[in-house]
């Protein structure tokens, strides 16, 4: 089984938190529902606009002085808002799922295998 | 024929068969590659010595294999793969190639293990770049450099263009399956379009100074082939394979003695190749009596390449037939490209006026130097022959090649000519 993040991007102008796109949250719940009982789902939450964003950079090395930006990393049309964590066999299987959250006709997603980083 | 040609021969046809089914078995493509690349080595160490062997891919196969075990046993952050993958038991004592026949695929799964292949290569995940360049190199065989000059990038560009691909295949876990039926139009779609580029970039190099490179049109039709092959219920399949060779049988004509580029209406027809007419009718009649009198974009194209292939001369086409194939094909495919050929047809049917108020019509082609020759043309035969050296000259500054535009160039002077 592989797991990928289906990282869900929004025009900035239409995010999810805003009318009309609050009209599909219960199209959104109903996906979730769904991959949980299929045993897909392994987590999933949306984000705050990137309005509500801080940007940290260290100087100069481990320890250095915190700089803190109010916003985004980059300034783009479109914006993350929020994921799924999805674990299936391949990519095909990832994208049929993806394809059924109400972002990927609304905005558009992007699927990231996971690398697996073991502690 | 000597070792190392029949090698060669061999490493082409067989080649991938051997790596379709290893590739499945080790389940990672770049290691099957790898093994792969590593048993041609031996090969071309042993044969010459010991002599071409009865039956090569079995040879290819055990070779290749026990590479493969070799390779996975030096990645050892890989050990549940390593268990998994070899379930055949390659660990005997080589040479023991009459058992490897036996325990080697039968045809039907070999088969499956080629359309595995072919629709990982195609997989629609992967850019298009990535899919021709995959495909030329894993399922035609053709070694990085001579993809590299085929496509006119630096052989490293090319390389690290495969060495992503394969990675993408590995880490995003594209699949090694073939598309279920519902999915499967739309795969096979890809797979058809990555060869018809291939046969295209032949014919219109898009830089450079070849005409025509004959090698990439050798390796479509080669493709196609191996396509037609695994898939022969799929008409558009056929229709592809009866396209390629219809349109490579005036690949003779299409330049005169010093390599320039000679246009349609000038070819010399009978230098045209009659043995790709013939096979390439042949797969079209086949391709028709399997679609139910659906005809697909490919059959449409296979009919117009025939129409054009099989005319006497260009002032003796059928136009008729011409246009109202055009008319099909662009109501299926909303295509400018489709829409231009249409109208230069309907010049030679109806007369340049007609021609000219139905390339008037097309949206799309402004950056085109075939849709401003096609209106110098016209505008040449009306008479209004200021405007078409005008239309002409800015074909020149749009042509993509230098043989294209040496072409258009004589043509702009010999309309210049004529204002004098």
């Amino acid at each position: 089984m592989t797991q990928y993040v289906a990282l869900c991007y929004y025009d900035r102008d239409q995010y999810w938190d805003s009318p009309p796109e609050t009209e599909f949250s219960p199209q959104y719940t109903e996906f979730a529902r769904r991959a949980t009982k299929a045993g897909v789902m392994r987590g999933g939450e949306a984000l705050h606009p990137v309005t509500m964003s801080t940007t940290i950079t260290v100087s100069g090395g481990k320890g250095g002085d915190v700089l803190l930006v109010d916003g985004p990393y980059a300034e783009a049309k479109e914006v993350l808002g929020g994921y799924f964590l999805l674990e299936v066999a391949d990519l095909d299987e990832a994208i049929a799922w993806a394809a059924q959250i109400p972002t990927a006709w609304r905005g558009k997603i992007e699927l990231r295998p996971i690398a697996p980083v073991h502690a | 024929m000597n070792a190392t040609d029949t090698l060669v021969e061999v490493l082409r046809s067989e080649g991938p068969r051997v790596l379709a089914t290893l590739a499945r078995t080790v389940g990672d493509l770049a290691v099957a590659e790898d093994a792969l690349s590593e048993a041609t080595i031996a090969a071309l160490d042993t044969w010459p010595k010991t002599g071409i062997p009865d039956n090569p891919r079995a040879w290819l196969a055990v070779v290749a294999r026990r590479k493969a075990l070799d390779l996975l046993r030096r990645e050892s952050a890989r050990p549940a793969k390593e268990t998994a993958a070899f379930r055949w038991g390659t660990e005997g004592a080589p040479g023991q190639i009459e058992e490897a026949i036996e325990a080697m695929e039968p045809e039907t799964s070999l088969r499956d293990d080629m359309l595995r292949l072919i629709f990982t290569c195609c997989h629609p995940a992967l850019s298009r770049e990535a899919q021709v360049a995959l495909s030329l190199r894993t399922l035609a065989r053709l070694e990085v450099p001579a993809i590299a000059r085929a496509f006119l990038v630096p052989e490293t560009t090319m390389a690290k263009r495969l060495v992503r691909a394969r990675s993408k295949i590995a880490t995003a876990r594209i699949p090694y399956a073939i598309p279920s039926d519902a999915e499967l139009p739309g795969r096979l779609a890809a797979v058809l379009t990555v060869v018809y580029l291939i046969a295209t970039e032949a014919h219109a190099p898009t830089g450079g100074d070849a005409v025509a490179r004959v090698d990439l049109e050798a390796e479509a039709i080669r493709l196609a082939r191996l396509l037609a092959g695994l898939m022969p219920d799929e008409p558009e399949t056929l229709s592809l394979l009866a396209l390629l060779l219809l349109t490579s049988a005036r690949t003779p004509a299409r330049t005169d003695a010093d390599g320039n580029p000679v246009t349609l209406p000038n070819q010399d027809r009978t230098r045209s190749n009659r043995a790709a007419i013939a096979e390439g009718s042949a797969w079209l009649s086949e391709a028709v009596d399997r679609s139910g009198g659906v005809a697909g974009p490919y059959q449409i194209q296979a009919h117009l390449a025939a129409a054009h292939s099989t005319a006497p001369s260009w002032q003796e086409t059928d136009w008729d037939r011409i246009v109202g194939l055009y008319d099909l094909l662009g109501s299926i495919t909303a295509n400018p490209v489709v829409a231009l050929n249409r109208a230069i047809a309907v010049t030679e049917r109806d007369g340049p006026e007609a021609g000219l108020a139905a390339l008037k019509t097309i949206v799309g082609l402004e950056y085109s130097h075939l849709w401003h020759a096609a209106l110098a043309d016209n505008l040449r035969r009306l008479g209004h022959t200021s405007e078409a050296a005008g239309e002409l000259h800015t074909a020149v500054t749009q042509a993509p090649s230098e043989a294209e535009q040496r072409l258009l160039q004589d043509r702009l002077c010999a309309v210049r000519s004529e204002l004098r």
